[in-house]
């Protein structure tokens, strides 16, 4: 029998609904749960990955299951392939790391694993959906499960508030997305959806319901509320997998929506959507520039990619909607691209955060310190991600974001002048973003590995265990793999900007070497050129001074400027390195600042920034909520006298008003 | 890649890696000429660098082998930085391979690990040190890109290649766009080469510096090397602010002749950028840090008007 990449996926994702299975039934033998069940599920995801790689064209499978007379539909297509390649490699390198990462957690595994694996297929269902119905189903079991997994730790009560503030959150897009798929009507299988031909208002319509549904799951602003709130609450792992994978099968569901589901796009969407990306983009990076605890750091950094994904996916459409569609793949491509990377290179953070907060107990970077000594491991992994995050060559972060700016460089060619002129804003606003990362990165890498520790626990923190190390390696090579062969995975993406705009980047044009998107003379790049050549120069200046000179090191207090006094309280506190930040945005932040006067005998000093829009926009609108509400409440008397008068008054009502 | 290519590359390479400190010695020499001082002669950064080299290494007990790596990843980052940057002539082998984003990434790249082995001993000045120069760099690399944005959109392509080809087939002109991304690209080699009035190179006073404060654990070997590739990184400014906005001279594609000229009219041209240097340097005061954002974010606003202005009117 002839086994189709899209019957591999679908095994894969129920062979991760049994394991759940197992994992609830063996939850007596914690050791087995870790070192069985999580592995064989991560080696599920490598298979999902290499069955999406490999899948070409379109398979389309209907399931057993599903609804009386209303069969799921599958549809594997390149889109959902590749979305899918990024899932099975990020749960690849998750599993295998949980394996280790649950050691401290046993109590909870049986629950955990069976939700952790129903989390991952449920992805894996909603990619590969083909109706409305599926797709809500999947989503919907994706929501749940994550919100279970947010809230692990249940008897805490910030982690029960976030959990609450998760599941709102996730159910007010569900809803927009649930009337997103009633606009587009039909049968609610997506074909049906492609054939219809809708007018410019309803398909704008259509076209905001997805984008708030969406925007919502994705955080884009201002519906990013929940990220800094779930994230920090979920256990590591989960944070990755919400983070890395999560945060795409809303951009995935967003692609989809807009690109092949609308039969048009209009111009002013694409400007929509690269505003509120530009916003989102800016707004994450400030944010985590001033953060103390280390996932909150990543979590705002997560909205701030999630922006930048969100301004290549509006200028494909800006470019779509003038018909240059070869622009279009260029803009479209750089997003799938930093997808991808977004996927690898934050996993591998959390997991890196997961290690230490194990290691040491704290989240909070004011705590932390001078781990590189004693945990190696994870420090240099973490390295690799923060450098790759911060968009560093020759690693993978650049490389979409190198593609992105090439595309900014081809706006002039846009037949709009207010556009014209508008975009060279924007892409001084993505290129300010891309620093404000540079800028957070050091701040999380140096706090927390670099320094001495800020606490005596520290000395002894230890490094990570072996599942652990091969998770972050396989993770931190991904990083580093995928910035040195942009070349294949371009070719690789031409399929899906085949599919949603029309057109791909020409491979043919440029070597493997050189990545050169539209022709060589316009621009090329090639990382592994860049690579040896940097990589040449510095072990030449090593070998020339060793040669030349000597190796002589002698070890000794450090220099200070002499002064002879020091310890680990002196150094920069992760509130004094996001100082600047703070002071050159201050009117993005509501902060609470209170110092001490001149004459106090005990000084305290304390600062709180917080989000504006939380103050302006959600407690209000919870305070109309709650106002609504306590009106309705009064003529909820709880005396079954006043409900048969109610029911009086409105049979009376209906008598006299019914003709 | 053409055996011109590779030849002029190295040729380049040598030249540049080689000939920055006197770049340096120049600015020094000027400066001290403009003070009324007799000045240690342009070869002093080279007798300071055999000092260092010569010199055991002292490090802290607690210093991590990023430290230690630190130094030589840096030389390296501006080798390749004083490679791509067009000076001699244009058609350089390596040049396919990195462009002028990649090139604002290396300078990213150093900084970064820059402030990385600073904050690794854990001392006050270190971690500050650091601060500052991430925050000097949070504005000063989109500026540096703004710039070449603009003379990417006129030449059509990011390739330094192609810009420095396009820009040196001008006719002489100003440019409005040109001229406005001009100061914002001098203000971000001030900044960026750790010059007043952003920082100043010569001083030690703690509550001011950046680039020394980076730099104060580093010693012998690592600190010859930090300040050999400081020395780099100025040079391949300079190079590139010659390259954008007055390239005439440059050796054009497989040109054997045009190499024997470029090299002299680069090396007059460097000679008066670095009097220009020493001249800013010495009529400007040393602005207090925490003026350093405003200025970082006039260079930026200038490089987005550059470009606005290269939009609007086409040139």
């Amino acid at each position: 029998m002839n086994l189709l990449p899209i019957d591999l996926i679908v095994s894969s994702a129920l062979l991760w609904i049994a394991l759940g299975l197992v994992g609830l039934a063996a939850r007596k033998q914690p050791a087995f749960v870790r070192n069985a069940v999580f592995p064989v599920g991560a080696l599920a995801g490598l298979l999902v990955a290499a069955s999406a790689f490999s899948s070409r064209g379109v398979e389309t499978a209907i399931s057993l299951l599903g609804l009386p007379d209303l069969p799921f539909h599958l549809r594997l297509d390149s889109l959902s392939a590749f979305f899918l390649f990024i899932l099975g490699c990020a749960a690849f390198g998750v599993s295998i790391y949980s394996a280790g990462y649950f050691k401290n957690d046993e109590k909870h595994i049986g629950p955990l694993c069976l939700q952790y694996h129903v989390f991952l297929a449920a992805m894996v269902f909603v990619l590969l959906a083909d109706d409305a119905f599926l797709f809500m189903i999947s989503w919907e079991a994706m929501a749940l499960s994550s919100y279970f997994l947010v809230t692990t730790d249940h008897r805490i009560p910030e982690i029960r508030r976030a959990g609450f503030l998760y599941l709102l959150m996730a159910h007010l897009g569900a809803l927009g997305i649930l009337l997103y798929f009633g606009s587009m009507g039909g049968d609610y299988s997506f074909d049906a959806m492609r054939k219809s031909h809708l007018t410019d208002l309803h398909a704008t319509f259509a076209f905001l319901l997805a984008l708030f549904g969406f925007g919502a799951k994705a955080g884009m602003l201002p519906l990013h509320v929940w990220l800094p709130e779930a994230h920090p609450a979920a256990p590591s792992p989960v944070s990755a997998l919400m983070s890395g994978v999560m945060l795409k099968t809303a951009i995935y569901g967003l692609l989809r929506a807009v690109f092949d589901l609308l039969h048009l796009q209009l111009w002013w969407w694409g400007a929509l959507i690269l505003g509120i990306g530009l916003a989102t983009a800016l707004f994450g990076a400030i944010f985590s520039a001033v953060q103390s605890d280390m996932k909150r750091l990543l979590a705002y950094s997560s909205v701030e990619n999630i922006g930048i994904i969100f301004v290549g996916i509006g200028l494909a459409v800006i470019f779509k909607a003038y018909a240059m569609n070869s622009l279009a793949a260029l803009a479209l491509v750089a997003a799938l691209y930093h997808c991808l990377n977004h996927a690898f290179f934050k996993s591998l953070l959390f997991l890196c955060t997961g290690s230490v907060l194990h290691a040491t107990g704290e989240r909070n970077l004011g705590k932390l310190g001078g781990l590189i000594r004693t945990m190696p491991w994870v420090a240099w992994s973490a390295l690799i991600g923060a450098l790759a995050i911060a968009g560093l060559p020759p690693l993978n972060g650049f490389v979409s974001e190198w593609l992105l700016l090439q595309a900014f460089l081809f706006t002039p060619g846009l037949p709009h002048s207010y556009l014209n002129m508008l975009i060279p804003v924007a892409a001084a606003a993505l290129v300010l973003t891309g620093a404000a990362a540079g800028y957070v990165m050091v701040k999380f890498f140096g706090i927390v590995f670099l320094g001495q520790a800020r606490e005596e626990k520290l000395h002894d923190a230890h490094g990570a265990g072996k599942w652990e190390r091969a998770g972050l390696s396989w993770l931190a090579g991904g990083c580093i793999l995928l910035g040195l062969v942009p070349f294949f995975v371009i070719n690789h993406l031409s399929g899906a900007s085949m599919l949603l705009v029309g057109s791909s980047l020409a491979a043919d044009k440029g070597s493997w070497l050189f990545l050169s998107p539209i022709s060589p003379a316009r621009a090329s790049y090639s990382p592994l050129l860049f690579l040896i050549v940097t990589c040449g120069a510095t072990l030449l200046s090593f070998l020339m001074v060793r040669r030349l000179y000597h190796g002589r090191v002698r070890r000794t207090m450090p220099w200070n400027c002499g002064y002879p006094i020091w310890n680990a309280r002196m150094q920069d506190t992760s509130e004094g390195f996001g100082q600047p930040i703070r002071q050159i945005f201050d009117p993005f932040f509501k902060m609470e600042r209170k110092l001490p006067s001149p004459f106090d005998a005990m000084p305290k000093y304390s600062a709180k920034t917080e989000d504006r829009i939380w103050h302006s926009l959600y407690l209000p609108f919870g305070n109309m909520v709650e106002y609504v509400a306590n009106l309705f409440g009064k003529i909820q008397q709880g005396r079954i006298l006043v409900y048969l008068l109610y029911n009086f008054v409105t049979l009376i009502a209906l008598l006299l008003f019914m003709p | 890649m053409s055996a011109f290519g590779l030849l002029a590359q190295f040729l380049q390479l040598f030249l540049t890696v080689l000939l920055a400190p006197l770049l340096l010695g120049w600015v020094n020499q000027c400066r001290a000429w403009l003070q009324n001082r007799q000045g240690p002669g342009i070869d002093q950064p080279y007798r300071k660098l055999r000092k260092l080299f010569q010199k055991d290494a002292v490090i802290a007990e607690s210093a991590s082998p990023l430290f230690r790596i630190v130094p030589y990843i840096l030389f390296g980052a501006m080798c390749l930085a004083a490679a791509i940057v067009p000076s001699l002539a244009t058609d350089l082998g390596f040049s396919e391979a990195a462009d002028a984003i990649a090139l604002v990434g290396i300078f990213a790249l150093a900084r970064i690990f820059m402030s990385l082995a600073a904050m690794d001993i854990g001392t006050a000045f270190g971690g500050m040190g650091a601060r500052r120069e991430m925050l000097v760099g949070f504005l000063a690399e989109p500026a540096l890109l703004m710039v070449l944005f603009t003379a990417s959109l006129i030449s059509q392509s990011t390739s330094l290649t192609v810009i420095v080809e396009t820009l040196a087939h001008r006719h002489f002109g100003i440019y409005p766009s040109l001229a406005f991304t001009g100061i914002a690209f001098l203000m971000v080699l001030l900044a960026e080469n750790a010059r007043i009035p952003v920082d100043n190179p010569a001083s030690h006073l703690e509550l001011t510096m950046i680039h020394e404060a980076m730099i104060l654990e580093y010693s012998a070997r690592h600190l010859a090397l930090v300040e050999w590739a400081s020395s780099i990184k100025l040079f391949a400014y300079v190079a590139m602010g010659i390259a954008l906005f007055v390239p005439w001279g440059i050796a054009q594609a497989a040109d054997w002749l045009g190499m024997a000229f470029a090299l002299p009219i680069l090396i007059v041209k460097l000679l008066v950028a670095g009097f220009g240097l020493a001249v800013i340097e010495t009529v400007m005061a040393k602005q207090r840090i925490f003026r350093a954002p405003e200025f970082m974010g006039t260079a930026f606003l200038f490089g987005v008007l550059g470009m606005l202005v290269h939009f609007l009117l086409g040139a």
